[in-house]
């Protein structure tokens, strides 16, 4: 754990979604109360629709929340426009899917270089960053391979390092080993863990993967659209796992 | 991210290849459909440009330059007292019959110039001598007649004969002349000899043509002209507007090629269209990602239009370029017809854009409308 813990990272409180309208209305967040540290790996788990995912696209700023209120490194996203938005995710946040969304027709370079170009990097600066993360993750051979050419792990990696590029405070994870085997799951958690959690920094996970609950410094339930309980990974495995 | 966005557009071979397959034959049938168009329009007006004079001199009823209404003689001599003629002379302009030495026949346009001045002499003499129409029973044919009876076995040369209504026509000179509308080759001899070779009619003269005083405008020549009862008169740029709105408002022409245009256009625009929306639809997660990432709608409408515009050049390029080759090949055998103006390719250079901005719009409405959180579905 790191010293910088007590700086808040994320900082929710009741925050509410509803999909549709009328009777056909879904109400996906019912008041999310939620916090996260600096330097912390936290975790989001529970099953499938009590809104997970939702709530990760609220803290990252990809989805409006209907009320309540949502901090992220002192930001009020509830009230921040659609351009400024944009650019606070673009600064900020790095994003990795679990369908890892990489563009097929890029080689994994030009993948990993978007962030920076986002923020108006020149290609040169963008791609010499890219190359050097996607060296750390073991890739520095295959700068000019396209994503079909990898293997899962590979692109999760490729993903990884387009994730970290631009140095975002906070790193938002969605199921990142939903499409990896065991071992490849592992050790892209342990390059998350190793590469993401600096003191400047805070990774959200969302998993159904029990597999890596151990990474986690905290384990955050939710279920039908709250947070249940938050526990530490070591206590939340011996209780349900 | 521009250079992307078309790496983007590239590395879909199969949409890329369908898009710019699309594009191409849409610019392809446009330009060259209209291309074949203006150039029929051309030889509707071939003999204007075949006998180069200022103003035409016709039968008041007349409304075209390929339509004949004989005149009285008389009318020559009428024409020459209007103030401001510099001279008048007569034409005799009609489609004929011609037997060739096989005993088959061959359409001619036979042109009878004034024989003292050989005013509407054919502007390039390929062999032969102009002058020698004044021989007996002499003519001067065009290449599309050297190419007409070649088709029928008989080549023709200087030296050579035929009949015109049973009497015989000596080839004394080859020129080239402007393809007519109707394809038949023109026929050049003297305005009497025309007449023996005419059937018998009480009126023979077809035209007069005009030329005014040095200083005087056509046009007030012929406004004077026009005060004669009986006869109109046109300069030569009007008549030749004339016949074309003619053709334009009385004949199918039109119609045929707009449709052709026109399916061209809705092919692309369907074809083109469609393929970039799925294009667009296809990328929308990778775009949404990007989205998510901190791209702007702003940045995503370059990108999308970029690819838009990148193709439809391409696409405009390919298709004019092809257009060319035909236009090129088509003027060489000397049909169907072809002229390619610059106002063709504006207005299928527009179309083109229409599609893309068109296609382009569909499509950037579908990634601006996605919310950067499908990314995580």
């Amino acid at each position: 754990m790191s010293e910088n813990r007590s700086q808040i990272a994320v900082l929710t409180r009741g925050v509410t979604k509803t999909f549709g309208r009328g009777d056909n209305a879904v109400r996906a967040l019912k008041g999310v109360d939620f916090d996260a540290q600096c330097g912390e790996l936290i975790m989001l788990v529970g099953p499938s629709g009590c809104g997970k995912t939702t709530f990760l696209s609220v803290i990252c700023g990809t989805m409006k929340a209907d009320s309540g209120s949502v901090d992220v490194f002192g930001t009020d996203l509830v009230h921040l426009g659609g351009g400024k938005l944009t650019e606070f995710r673009g600064r900020n946040v790095g994003f990795i899917f679990q369908q890892f969304n990489l563009i097929p027709t890029w080689n994994i370079l030009e993948n990993a270089s978007i962030p920076l170009l986002l923020q108006g990097q020149s290609r040169r600066k963008a791609q010499d960053a890219a190359a050097k993360l996607l060296t750390e993750v073991g890739l520095g051979e295959r700068l000019d391979a396209h994503p079909r050419q990898l293997s899962g792990g590979q692109q999760q990696r490729v993903a990884i390092a387009r994730a970290l590029v631009h140095e975002p405070r906070l790193l938002i994870c969605d199921e990142p080993t939903a499409s990896l085997d065991a071992a490849t799951g592992h050790k892209v958690l342990e390059l998350l863990k190793a590469s993401a959690c600096r003191e400047d920094r805070c990774v959200i996970v969302v998993t159904h993967d029990s597999r890596i609950f151990s990474f986690a410094d905290r384990i955050a339930e939710m279920e039908d659209g709250v947070v249940t309980g938050v526990h530490n990974s070591g206590e939340y495995k011996a209780q349900y796992v | 991210m521009l250079r992307l966005a078309l790496k983007m557009l590239y590395g879909d071979v199969a949409k890329f290849v369908m898009l710019l397959g699309g594009l191409t034959f849409c610019a392809l049938l446009m330009t060259q459909q209209s291309g074949v168009f203006c150039g029929l329009m051309l030889w509707t007006t071939s003999t204007l440009r075949n006998i180069k004079v200022p103003i035409w001199v016709c039968d008041a009823k007349v409304e075209q330059v390929n339509e004949v209404v004989p005149m009285r003689d008389i009318e020559v001599n009428r024409v020459r007292s209007v103030e401001g003629v510099d001279w008048a002379v007569p034409l005799y302009w009609g489609l004929i019959s011609a037997r060739l030495r096989d005993g088959s026949f061959q359409p001619i346009q036979l042109t009878g110039l004034d024989s003292a001045t050989m005013v509407g002499r054919p502007v390039k003499m390929t062999a032969g001598n102009i002058e020698d129409l004044r021989l007996p029973n002499a003519v001067v044919v065009d290449q599309i007649a050297i190419k007409k009876f070649k088709r029928k076995g008989i080549d023709l040369l200087v030296g050579d004969s035929f009949e015109i209504n049973d009497k015989e026509a000596r080839v004394v000179g080859i020129c080239y002349a402007e393809q007519s509308f109707l394809g038949q080759p023109y026929v050049y001899t003297t305005y009497e000899r025309a007449l023996e070779y005419a059937p018998p009619q009480r009126k023979l003269l077809s035209f007069v043509l005009v030329k005014p005083k040095d200083g005087v405008p056509a046009a007030e020549v012929v406004e004077r002209i026009r005060k004669i009862p009986g006869i109109s008169a046109f300069t030569d740029e009007e008549f030749n507007d004339r016949t074309i709105d003619w053709y334009i408002k009385y004949t199918g022409i039109p119609i045929s090629f707009g449709t052709v245009v026109l399916l061209g256009a809705l092919v692309g625009i369907a074809i083109a269209g469609q393929t970039f929306y799925l294009f667009v639809h296809e990328n929308v997660r990778h775009l949404a990602a990007l989205k998510a990432m901190g791209a702007g709608n702003t940045l995503l409408a370059e990108m999308v239009f970029l690819q838009a515009f990148t193709v439809g050049t391409m696409g405009f390029g390919l298709g004019t370029g092809l257009t060319s080759i035909f236009g090129n090949i088509f003027l060489k055998v000397g049909e169907p017809p072809f002229f390619l103006p610059w106002q063709v390719l504006a207005f299928a250079g527009s179309i083109i854009v229409f599609i893309c901005l068109f296609s382009a719009t569909i499509g950037l409405l579908k990634v601006i409308r996605a919310e950067p959180a499908i990314v995580f579905r």
